[in-house]
């Protein structure tokens, strides 16, 4: 295998010289910028998605574990049987080009955005499930305190089951936003400016794809760990002083 | 809007999806079968208690796991050059190297998935069984082949057919080197037609068929071979 030329990076995108310190100022920019400015969409796309997901997610999850309604529950159980069973890539494709030709007022919603809708409602049912067991782990008790001191089924659920149930799920949470980083990798496949997206371009337009790959693995493992202590650092600051955590490394 | 169903007929599925079909169903095959030996050498390679076998396990299986599938897909076509599947496998794999390259990189991402699989597994075992085999005379081999192991893969079955239900969906993902599969048979005949919307439609119909009955029967299953304790 031929040695890795890694100074393209600091080409400049539009003359292919190279920039002295890798960064161009003023409208140029170096290929070393667009990859960071690739990564910023990655970033977005998945935090927002994660957003969307966690919002979701929780109001579903939360249908599925309601007493005497039958019809909610089964309404968060297709739900989550609908998202769950369709590969991302075909959730991608119909938020893409079959949503905005079903409702034409989607037409001029930014492309980005139906991504982020995707992205989110597929990873909605995941946490919907993670959630759904969360609450079903608690003591059956609990939900029969929080009935006996007279809280509505919102409080009960506010104040008594999702502050436990939350702190259940940060495990499985944890890897589902690492997953959310690396799902976002699939956008590529509607032209969103983020990283792989960046590979494709990039590595055809410069002949070296083998540095844009090496480097966009990089942000991508960089990602992963960023995310990991990320959701490391709030579990800990959720933790419940003397409960043990399920899953929880060193929870004693 | 209107769809067009006189799209969805019998000849468009067999002239363009149907050898996409096969390809995902064989995909999904080779790589549970490839990846469950190797994930299982990988988890006992990581359980053996020699640092020389657990550290290149590790890391090899952390590594996978922090990045994109698609990347990895992506990085095994672009690292083991074409001529690679010429030489291999002659006139067949001068013609198939993407799909073949899709094989190879599925063996070894989901290895590292079924590794963790097997791993948990093969810890929910009691210790108790491995002494019972040393107390047998057995060598390290027969404990694992035949106490250890049978009973990990029973614990362990409902979790497997799971991960291959979503190893199912990921295949969907070889798109992004234009490997031949389910997706890419009806986007080309929706591309032929005319009729993209009806061919995605399709697609998402027919993944979730597959998987939502398949995972039921994961569940019949998972029910019906719970070991009572």
């Amino acid at each position: 295998m031929p040695s890795l030329d890694w100074p393209v990076f600091c080409r400049d995108t539009l003359s292919g010289e190279q920039v002295a310190g890798c960064f161009a100022s003023g409208r140029d920019q170096t290929y070393l910028q667009w990859m960071l400015q690739a990564w910023g969409w990655t970033v977005t796309v998945s935090l927002s998605g994660l957003l969307v997901a966690l919002v979701l997610g929780s109001v579903i999850g939360v249908l599925r574990t309601l007493p005497d309604s039958p019809w909610l529950v089964r309404f968060g159980n297709a739900w989550v049987e609908l998202f769950r069973n369709i590969p991302l890539l075909v959730q991608i494709f119909i938020w893409y080009y079959v949503v905005p030709r079903m409702w034409p007022a989607m037409q001029s919603i930014n492309p980005t955005l139906l991504v982020i809708l995707g992205l989110g409602f597929f990873t909605s049912a995941r946490i919907a499930e993670q959630l759904r067991s969360g609450i079903q782990a608690l003591p059956r008790g609990q939900r029969y305190a929080g009935m006996a001191l007279g809280f509505t089924t919102l409080q009960y659920y506010r104040y008594v089951l999702l502050p436990m149930a939350y702190r259940i799920i940060m495990p499985p949470l944890t890897s589902e936003s690492m997953n959310i980083f690396k799902n976002s990798s699939v956008a590529f496949a509607v032209s969103i400016a983020e990283l792989t997206q960046f590979y494709y371009q990039v590595g055809e337009e410069t002949g070296h794809q083998r540095e844009v790959y090496f480097g966009v693995l990089a942000l991508y493992a960089v990602s992963a760990l960023l995310v990991n202590q990320v959701m490391g650092f709030i579990t800990r600051r959720l933790r419940v002083p003397g409960m043990v955590m399920a899953g929880g490394a060193g929870g004693h | 809007m209107n769809l067009d169903l006189s799209f969805y007929n019998w000849e468009v599925f067999s002239a363009f999806a149907l050898k996409g079909l096969y390809y995902s169903i064989f995909l999904t095959f080779v790589a549970t079968l490839g990846g469950i030996f190797f994930g299982t050498l990988l988890a006992l390679m990581r359980l053996s208690g020699f640092k020389a076998l657990d550290w290149p396990a590790a890391i090899y299986v952390t590594g996978m796991r922090s990045v994109p599938l698609v990347m990895v897909i992506l990085g095994f076509y672009l690292l083991i050059p074409s001529s690679f599947y010429a030489t291999v496998f002659g006139a067949y794999g001068a013609d198939h190297s993407k799909e073949l390259s899709a094989i190879i990189t599925f063996i070894a991402f989901e290895a590292t998935y079924f590794s963790e699989i097997m791993r948990a597994g093969i810890q929910s075992i009691t210790r108790g069984q491995t002494y019972a085999g040393q107390a047998l005379g057995m060598s390290y081999g027969q404990i694992m082949r035949l106490v250890v192991l049978p009973q990990a893969f029973r614990n362990m079955l409902p979790v497997l057919l799971t991960q291959t239900i979503i190893l199912f969906q990921d295949t969907s993902l070889v798109y992004a080197i234009g490997a031949y599969d389910l997706f890419k048979g009806l986007e080309t005949a929706g591309k032929n037609y005319g009729r993209p919307i009806e061919a995605y439609l399709a697609a998402a119909a027919i993944y979730f068929v597959l998987c939502y009955s398949l995972s039921y029967l994961v569940k019949r299953l998972h029910k019906k071979i719970a070991i009572i304790r």
